[in-house]
């Protein structure tokens, strides 16, 4: 396991918010401008603090979105009873300022050197921080190899969709859409298991590097099938979004 | 001072006398979310040991029949992890570190926990033992399920979660604290959940 530097302590930074694009009907994606940005790897995440006027003040975390040479974005999806993401995709405008700190997380990151091939496996908003990836990949003119295995409930609710329906050299893209599917689609249907995976995931043989993120059924689910297919349990790093009970951001992860 | 979130207000109210049982930036959440950084290990029972050892030495060592053998407890507490999400008043059951150290002849002020699937992460003996820690392996009157660390994990309540390593093989004896899994990635080399120590330098 490789040891990262150690860094300076992480400060609190209020980071005004430079646009905010609607994504889907519940997702947004919103790209700040903190004054004082160490740098972030691609698959790091940050944290949010809100304060209200009576000085209560909630914290979540979320995925950065963007490439490490890209400004800091990061997409949020609104829950219904979460208490900062309705907050985040709502009611925040361009201006205001959104406090921060970060990058934060060493693990589930990918750098080129790092090679692949890569199995990218996303569910729901899972996808922000393999966007991120995927990204860096691009942008750093890295020609590994890539699969990317995006688990939504309905089209509509695929977050980037433009974005990964472009042509990049060397990435594949498939959809499974588990809730509902549009007139004439071709692509994959229900939910991800062990004999989907069989069929578009990387074969062991290629020696592959699989990042794993999505609500923890999916993460559980897509983990334990690629280690059935022989993937060495130390080449899948898993991300887990757990949203319950009035919690949102990455907590559960 | 932090600046105002113009029209961010507090939506939810913590259940009477609760608020003081969360440690600063946690909120409670009902669930057990699930964080781990890679595929849930499935050790089977009959080659599952739990071993104190030193280095190269290896202690003492229980199968998973002995350790059932050793005096169990029901324990009740509140976990707080880093991610910020908070549970109240969770039932667990299982083996005191004191008990398990008590069997082994030691001298040292910290460990290593060693794991199924490659993490660790360090403690100071003095957190481990006197009833602050265990090996659970029961949870809500069942077996502990392996997603949550099954079949046994630490059970580290005063410090973040991260500290009760899941699927937990052993402690390796250390004369100096050196950091684990998550303390190598920039996470507190302690993890104090009142003092808010979630990351290096907190």
């Amino acid at each position: 396991m490789a040891r990262t530097a150690v860094r300076g302590r992480l400060i609190w930074q209020a980071a005004p918010v430079a646009s905010i694009t609607r994504e889907t009907t519940s997702v947004v994606t919103i790209e700040l401008d903190p004054p004082h940005w160490p740098g972030h790897r691609a698959g790091q995440h940050l944290d949010v603090r809100l304060t209200a006027e009576d000085g209560y003040t909630a914290e979540r975390e979320y995925s950065i979105a963007s490439a490490p040479s890209e400004p800091v974005t990061i997409t949020v999806e609104r829950l219904e009873d979460g208490e900062v993401s309705p907050y985040l995709t709502g009611e925040l405008r361009p201006g205001d300022l959104l406090e921060l700190r970060g990058p934060v997380g060493g693990y589930f990151v990918w750098e080129p050197g790092d090679g692949g091939p890569l199995m990218l496996l996303a569910g729901g908003s899972g996808i922000v921080p393999l966007r991120s990836i995927l990204r860096h990949r691009l942008r750093t003119g890295s020609g590994v190899p890539t699969r990317l295995l995006y688990s939504s409930r309905r089209w509509e609710d695929v977050i980037y969709r433009d974005e990964l329906g472009q042509d990049h050299d060397g990435v594949q893209v498939g959809y499974t859409l588990t809730r509902n599917q549009p007139a004439g689609w071709t692509g994959h249907t229900g939910r991800i298991d062990s004999a989907l995976l069989a069929e578009v995931a990387w074969p062991a043989e290629a020696n592959p590097l699989a990042y794993i993120c999505g609500p923890t059924s999916f993460v559980e689910t897509a983990a334990a099938a690629l280690v059935e297919l022989g993937y060495p349990p130390e080449r899948v790093k898993t991300e887990r979004f757990g949203g319950t009970g009035g919690t949102d951001g990455r907590s559960g992860r | 001072m932090s600046p105002v979130s113009r029209g961010f207000r507090r939506l939810y109210r913590d259940p009477a006398g609760q608020d003081s049982r969360l440690p600063p930036g946690q909120h409670l959440t009902e669930g057990f979310p699930v964080l781990s950084a890679g595929p849930t290990p499935h050790t089977p029972l009959e080659e599952w040991t739990f071993s104190i050892t030193q280095g190269s030495q290896t202690r003492k060592s229980w199968t998973w029949q002995e350790f059932q053998a050793l005096p169990a407890e029901t324990i009740t507490a509140d976990i707080h992890c880093v991610t910020r999400w908070s549970k109240l008043g969770t039932q667990w059951r299982g083996v005191s570190v004191g008990t398990l150290l008590g069997k082994a002849e030691y001298d040292a002020p910290y460990v290593m926990a060693f794991c199924d699937g490659g993490y660790t992460t360090n403690l100071p003996i003095e957190d481990i033992t006197g009833g602050r820690a265990w090996v659970a392996f029961g949870y809500d009157d069942g077996p502990l399920e392996a997603e949550h660390g099954g079949p046994a994990r630490l059970l580290v309540p005063h410090l973040y979660f991260w500290k009760s390593a899941k699927w937990v093989r052993g402690l390796d004896l250390r004369d100096t604290d050196e950091p684990g899994f998550w303390e190598s990635y920039g996470y507190h080399i302690y993890g104090d959940p009142w003092r808010e120590q979630r990351y290096a330098g907190d």
